[in-house]
């Protein structure tokens, strides 16, 4: 692999390489281009910076500790695992590092109104979360299938003051909720921010939800240096649309002795094609304004996703992975439902830490992994998420109804 | 000259505006969309715009959405969209055709092979909804190679240099979104299509068709003073629907509707 010190995409149409771009109806390229100029010039101002880290601070709980996981990594008797707690911040996942940043900049540009999609929930909820302390309108877009299996989530957001709008068309999960917030946005342009929950969508999306992200990596880039004195021999972390991916790889991306695994979800096993893994066995194709790897069939419709974490249920993947992947600087891999569930229970067992299922899939990959390696070198995982809104998934896998 | 050039220069020989109905092939089932596609020539329509069913329409209402489902019911893909362009050619050389729909078949497809089987099957132009000018890459060398229109589309926000841009590469007509929203969407304010189809025609002589609003006659005659053709979708799409118990229904039902708007603009 080339050293990827000069590593600076997407360019300035939003492309990184053959992936990204901006494949959106016209209504929307007016909007897109305002989005881009606040996006230039907040992320390079001062006092939006200087607001921004206080609220990570004092509202997010920032910085996220980073914590040797002794008992797990002695049980597995190989590497020594480094867990990035994203599940401590405010509403329990990474989502709200990017929430708070969007709303923020949408206060910025003067809009009013915040609409959002979600799939499990957390960004909902983390983006009703900041309209709420911002007084800004909210509404969610949530597949209703999605709004069945998450009742929990829905009523938290509606407590928060957002209206959830359940998404009737298509496969009633989070690519319709994003379709659905789409048709909002383009409808109601002149006062509505669209919060994107991940790095996927029209440029300049994927830079700008990898930007708020990236504070993940610069933290654990220092906290790992802090603790060991050297960087981490591998970065492993789950793979839905990739912001919590993203945000731990970016500020490594140069670091070639950093090897890097992206886990997807393989659902009931690739090869039963009830999987969410379209990096591992999908193909390029161009969904939600850009050009990456999907799942699609022959006839380039897009197949529905299944796996047992509802937020790595999604055909798609940010187009930086995309990218990545055909780089070859990120290896792409996949665990099983299976395995997920096993890493869950062990967690939760050796280290008192309930991880969400969704980190549960970067759990089972670094256990793997770090069993292939010595005791002296380092796997630093993103927990990206708590497991509290997993409680009944878990439950009915063991047979228990909550 | 393409088809579609010489239908609008005929139409403006004539005095006339184009009628521009949009369909969603398969809707409500496969076998009928030939057979509608001709009533709706017999109707008094001048170009017909076919939609490819795709599984996330991001930019349509749910109207469009819903034609779109049900043609996915029965598998339709981008290849069979094509078979049915060739058999309406077996009857009707004259009247224009363009493929409404997507980006993602015609990638899965290929570039190239699409451009190829596109002219083969007799399409005359293509709009690619979520393909912006930007976007358009290699598609363009080999929609030209193969005399296939490029249309876009133009919305009430799209700037001065936007529209230089699409200009510059479109061709056979523009379609003018004449509001913010979705296909299918309420309300038409009829100062704002005028200011901005001035400022469209202050930069080019392409023809413009103006969608997205257009329910009747009455609303199809308003937009008719101000543009060269309507477009209308949803609202025959709705037709469609209201005989899904007896689809054979659907054709005199769509060309009621047809007629009555052609008699609409006929009479500006």
């Amino acid at each position: 692999m080339t050293s990827l010190n000069q590593y600076n995409y997407p360019d300035q149409h939003g492309h990184f390489g053959p992936y990204g771009g901006l494949f959106v109806a016209e209504t929307l390229m007016q909007p897109l281009e305002e989005l881009n100029r606040a996006y230039q010039k907040y992320l390079s101002d001062a006092e939006f910076l200087a607001e921004l880290d206080a609220d990570l601070q004092a509202y997010v709980g920032r910085p996220s500790p980073l914590y040797h996981a002794r008992h797990w990594s002695q049980l597995i008797g190989g590497a020594q695992i480094y867990l990035k707690r994203e599940d401590l911040n405010h509403t329990g996942a990474h989502k709200v590092n990017n929430t708070v940043g969007q709303a923020l900049l949408a206060s910025r540009m003067g809009k009013t109104r915040i609409i959002a999609e979600t799939g499990a929930g957390q960004h909902g909820v983390a983006t009703a979360t900041v309209a709420a302390r911002l007084g800004l309108e909210c509404v969610v877009y949530m597949g209703a299938v999605d709004v069945e299996r998450q009742k929990q989530n829905v009523y938290r957001m509606k407590l928060l003051g957002a209206s959830v709008v359940p998404v009737e068309s298509g496969s009633k999960t989070l690519k319709d909720a994003l379709n659905e917030a789409m048709r909002d946005w383009v409808t109601n342009v002149d006062d509505t921010f669209y919060i994107i929950g991940t790095v996927a969508g029209p440029h300049p999306y994927p830079a700008l939800v990898r930007d708020f992200q990236a504070v993940i990596g610069r933290e654990a880039r220092q906290q790992i240096q802090d603790l060991t004195q050297r960087l981490p021999d591998a970065l492993v972390a789950c793979v839905g649309g990739g912001s919590n991916a993203i945000g731990l790889f970016y500020p490594f991306i140069a670091d070639d002795d950093v090897a890097m695994y992206g886990v997807e979800a393989a659902g009931e096993g690739i090869e039963t094609g009830r999987h969410s893994a379209p990096l591992c066995a999908g193909r390029p194709g161009v969904l939600h304004g850009n050009r990456t790897y999907l799942m699609e069939d022959d006839n380039g419709q897009i197949q529905e996703a299944h796996s047992i974490s509802a937020g790595l249920d999604y055909p798609g993947v940010g187009p930086e992975h995309a990218w990545l992947k055909d780089l070859g600087r990120v290896n792409y891999v996949n665990v099983t439902n299976q395995e997920a569930l096993q890493a869950f229970h062990t967690l939760t067992r050796k280290e008192g830490i309930i991880p969400a299922l969704e980190s549960s899939h970067a759990l089972a990959y670094a256990a793997k992994l770090a069993a292939t390696m010595r005791p002296d070198q380092s796997v630093l995982v993103n927990l990206s998420g708590r497991g509290d809104k997993d409680m009944h998934t878990v439950a009915k896998v063991d047979g228990i109804n909550l | 000259m393409s088809r579609l050039h010489d239908t609008f220069q005929q139409l403006k020989d004539n005095h006339k505006k184009a009628l521009i109905p949009y369909i969603t092939a398969g809707d409500p089932s496969p076998f009928m969309t030939v057979p509608l596609m001709h009533e709706m020539v017999a109707a008094g329509s001048d170009i017909i715009e076919l939609g490819v069913p795709f599984s996330d329409p991001m930019a349509d209402g749910p109207t469009i959405q819903r034609a779109s489902e049900r043609a996915l019911q029965h598998a339709i893909g981008l290849r069979d969209v094509l078979s049915m362009v060739e058999q309406f050619r077996e009857q009707n050389s004259q009247t224009p055709i363009v493929l409404m729909g997507y980006l993602n078949p015609i990638e899965v497809m290929g570039y190239e092979t699409f451009a190829r089987l596109a002219a083969e099957s007799g399409v005359d132009g293509v709009l690619i909804v979520d393909m912006p000018p930007e976007e358009t890459g290699a598609l363009t060398g080999y929609l030209k190679a193969n005399q296939l229109d490029m249309i876009f589309l133009l919305a009430p926000n799209s700037t001065s240099e936007r529209i230089e841009k699409v200009v510059s590469i479109a061709s056979g007509y523009l379609y003018y979104v004449s509001l913010k929203g979705v296909t299918g969407a309420g309300h038409l304010d009829l100062d704002s299509v005028d200011q901005k189809m001035q400022q469209i025609r202050s930069m080019t002589d392409m023809p413009v068709g103006v969608g997205f609003g257009v329910k009747n006659s009455e609303t199809a005659q308003s937009i008719g003073r101000l543009a060269d053709g309507v477009v209308i979708g949803s609202a025959l799409i709705e037709r469609i629907e209201s005989c899904l118990d007896t689809p054979e229904s659907a054709i005199p039902a769509v060309s009621e509707l047809l007629k009555s708007i052609r008699t609409g603009l006929d009479s500006i």
